[in-house]
């Protein structure tokens, strides 16, 4: 059972002020939406909480079954059960992703994966995402589609297990045959029941096939309102205009 | 013998057997601007003393001939001509040269592997090696350096009528090792010639790497690694200069710096001549640098002398590693140290995948690999 609580985070990019106290909390079990127009900070918020340098924290807290994350380097963050699916995942040359990947399972593990079982989980990973595998020895995200960056983002999830994984847009750019394959991804991780998400998400689309439990929506750099699924029907019909209005 | 003959151009206008043409260096010179001469230990000046001890030994694979022969041997000199003062000065200086022969059509089925080993830095030493890879034969020499040395030398690789020459050459040198190396390849009609340097050790190596061609259809790959630490001064200046028509030539060296006062320098000549129609040429330099403290110099010249080339181009990058990369990595749990290890691997690694003989890339990569790991 893990906990993930946001509590009034505020965070300055160059001296800007981006987010503006954010409440959120996350169980194990839960999935909550995020929805919010383009530049309302949701990537701020998970840049944030996984500890990129650019972003700078000016208020609040962000603990994970009580230890308080802001206080963790980022890859001690990843460590302590956080994950981030990036919206743009960066590609690093030379460094290949059957490389890569095993050296995050060691680390995350605290031991290095006996390599013929780790050879079998990631052909199984890779499998079920419909990921060749010849892209075992490509450098890591180089000349990815933008559809194959993302399944990749969610093979990650799968490898490393978190205890709470915050998927930043990983619904765009699919088609509707990677959406599902992905989304299957995200619900094999929810499975357990021992996990939770948090979905930073611009349409409802996703949402069908990984229903959340709750639905925020985000403008200006906080929350303006919540609810559950239903919140996001209404988002779909209505738009974001009346909370830009409201938050400009 | 007096200053060469063949057509001048702005760049490299002077080369010659004879030491007295070359003046001693002060440092101004465009060619020594950036070679701290005082750790040179008098290789530039003639004040080094001849009592170095660097022991060469060869070892070659069955058809292929090595023999010690003196500075008479009418196979010296032919392809390279001392093109400064320090390759006049070991010129001039050296007792015996080494001359490997692959003889015609064949294909050795083993490397030539040369070893230079010092023993000290009390004295210098000069070396000269010529490798002769007669027409359509193939062959792959290594060769490595380790050790203590003041030691200058040319190597000349004349690579025959549609023959291939590969050439990985090591520079793992002891930490006070001094290296000025000119290493010249002679390109006949259609040969093939992949030069690899990989230089990590010593305190001041200076390598100039440089590709002639004696008719059309020659094609030349010069690639390099090199990462400095603090107080290294580690210096490549290639040439290429394309005489004839229809040749190739592509340059990439990357390298790595951290520490304080880890130099680099990097200079890519290419020269293409009026008479080398359909010449592609690309030269490419990168350098991460790592601290604070720590500078790359590089500085790509190419100099089109006609108007019919088929491609010709050159880049230069110097930066930091990428910050993106490191959050990357670090957010799937993995420590800075070894997601910075990871990233420089990759970029060193990428121009160390060129290196086809599995033995010798593996070699190759865990130098890298201890350099990180110092
Ligand atoms: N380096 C920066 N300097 C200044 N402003 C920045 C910087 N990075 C982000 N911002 C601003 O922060 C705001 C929030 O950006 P953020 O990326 O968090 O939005 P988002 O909700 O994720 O948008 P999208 O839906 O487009 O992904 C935007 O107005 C953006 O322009
Ligand atoms: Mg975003």
């Amino acid at each position: 059972m893990s906990t993930l609580e946001i509590r009034d985070l505020k965070v300055a990019v160059e001296d800007k002020e981006i987010l503006r106290g954010v409440n959120l909390t996350v169980k194990s079990g839960e999935t909550h939406a995020i929805m919010g127009p383009n530049g309302s900070g949701k990537s701020t918020l998970a840049y944030a909480i996984a500890g990129h340098p650019k972003y700078t924290i000016t208020g609040g807290e962000v603990l994970l079954d009580g230890v308080d994350l802001l206080e963790l380097s980022v890859d001690e963050r990843a460590r302590a059960g956080l994950f981030l699916a990036m919206q743009y995942p960066v590609e690093v040359p030379g460094v290949s992703v059957s490389n890569f990947l095993r050296s995050a399972v060691t680390a995350v593990r605290g031991e290095a994966p006996k390599l013929r079982q780790f050879a079998k989980d990631l052909k199984a990973g890779m499998d079920s995402l419909s990921i060749d595998g010849a892209f075992a020895q490509r450098n890591l995200n180089e000349g990815f589609s933008g559809g194959e960056k993302k399944r990749h983002e969610i093979l990650q999830l799968e490898l490393l297990k978190p205890k709470i994984a915050v998927l930043d847009e990983t619904d765009s750019g699919l088609d509707v045959d990677a959406l599902r394959v992905v989304s299957e991804g995200i619900n094999r991780f929810r499975a357990s029941g021992e996990t939770g998400v948090l979905l930073i998400t611009h349409y409802t689309r996703i949402l069908r096939y990984v229903t959340p439990e709750f639905v925020h929506v985000f403008a200006g750099g906080r929350i303006v309102e919540e609810g559950g699924p239903e919140l996001a029907e209404k988002l779909e019909a209505e738009g974001y205009e009346q909370y830009t209005k409201a938050s400009a | 013998m007096g200053l060469n003959e063949k057509p001048l151009s702005t760049l490299h206008e002077k080369a010659s057997y004879d030491l007295d043409d070359f003046e001693v260096p002060t440092g101004r010179e465009e060619a020594w601007r950036f070679t701290p001469l005082s750790r040179l230990r008098g290789l530039h000046d003639g004040k080094a003393e001849v009592t170095g001890q660097v022991l060469v030994q060869v070892h070659t694979p069955a058809g292929v001939t090595a023999e010690w022969v003196g500075r008479e041997d009418p196979r010296i000199g032919q392809a390279y001509v001392p093109a400064d003062r320090v390759s006049a000065q070991a010129y001039n200086a050296f007792e015996k040269a080494l001359v490997v022969t692959v003889p015609k059509e064949s294909v050795p089925a083993e490397p030539i592997r040369v070893e230079v080993r010092g023993g000290g830095v009390d004295g210098a030493s000069y070396g000269h090696i010529v490798v002769k890879v007669e027409a359509l034969a193939e062959a792959l020499v290594v060769i490595e350096h380790q050790g203590s040395a003041i030691y200058a030398d040319n190597i000349e690789f004349v690579v025959g009528d549609g023959a291939s020459l590969k050439v990985v050459t090591l520079q793992d040198w002891a930490d006070d090792a001094v290296h000025v190396s000119h290493h010249h390849a002679q390109l006949a009609r259609d040969a093939t010639f992949r030069g690899f340097t990989v230089t990590l050790g010593g305190d001041l190596v200076r390598l100039s790497p440089s590709v002639s061609y004696t008719g059309p259809g020659g094609d030349a790959d010069l690639s390099g690694v090199y990462f400095a630490d603090a107080g290294q001064h580690l210096e490549h200046r290639l040439l290429v200069d394309h005489s004839h028509p229809n040749c190739k030539s592509n340059v990439d060296y990357r390298g790595a710096l951290q520490g304080e006062d880890a130099h680099t320098v990097w200079i890519g000549d290419v020269i293409i001549r009026v008479a080398a129609e359909g010449t592609d040429t690309y030269e490419l330099n990168r350098n991460l640098i790592l601290t604070d403290g720590a500078r790359a110099d590089s500085v790509p010249n190419l100099e089109i002398l006609t108007g019919e080339v088929a491609g010709a181009g050159h880049a230069s990058t110097s930066g930091r590693l990428d910050d993106e990369h490191i959050f990357y990595l670090q957010a799937r749990g993995i420590p800075f140290d070894e997601a910075r290890r990871l990233v420089i691997r990759g970029f060193l690694g990428q121009l160390i995948e060129k290196i086809q003989i599995d033995e010798l890339r593996e070699r190759v990569l865990s130098a890298v690999e201890a350099e990180l790991a110092r």
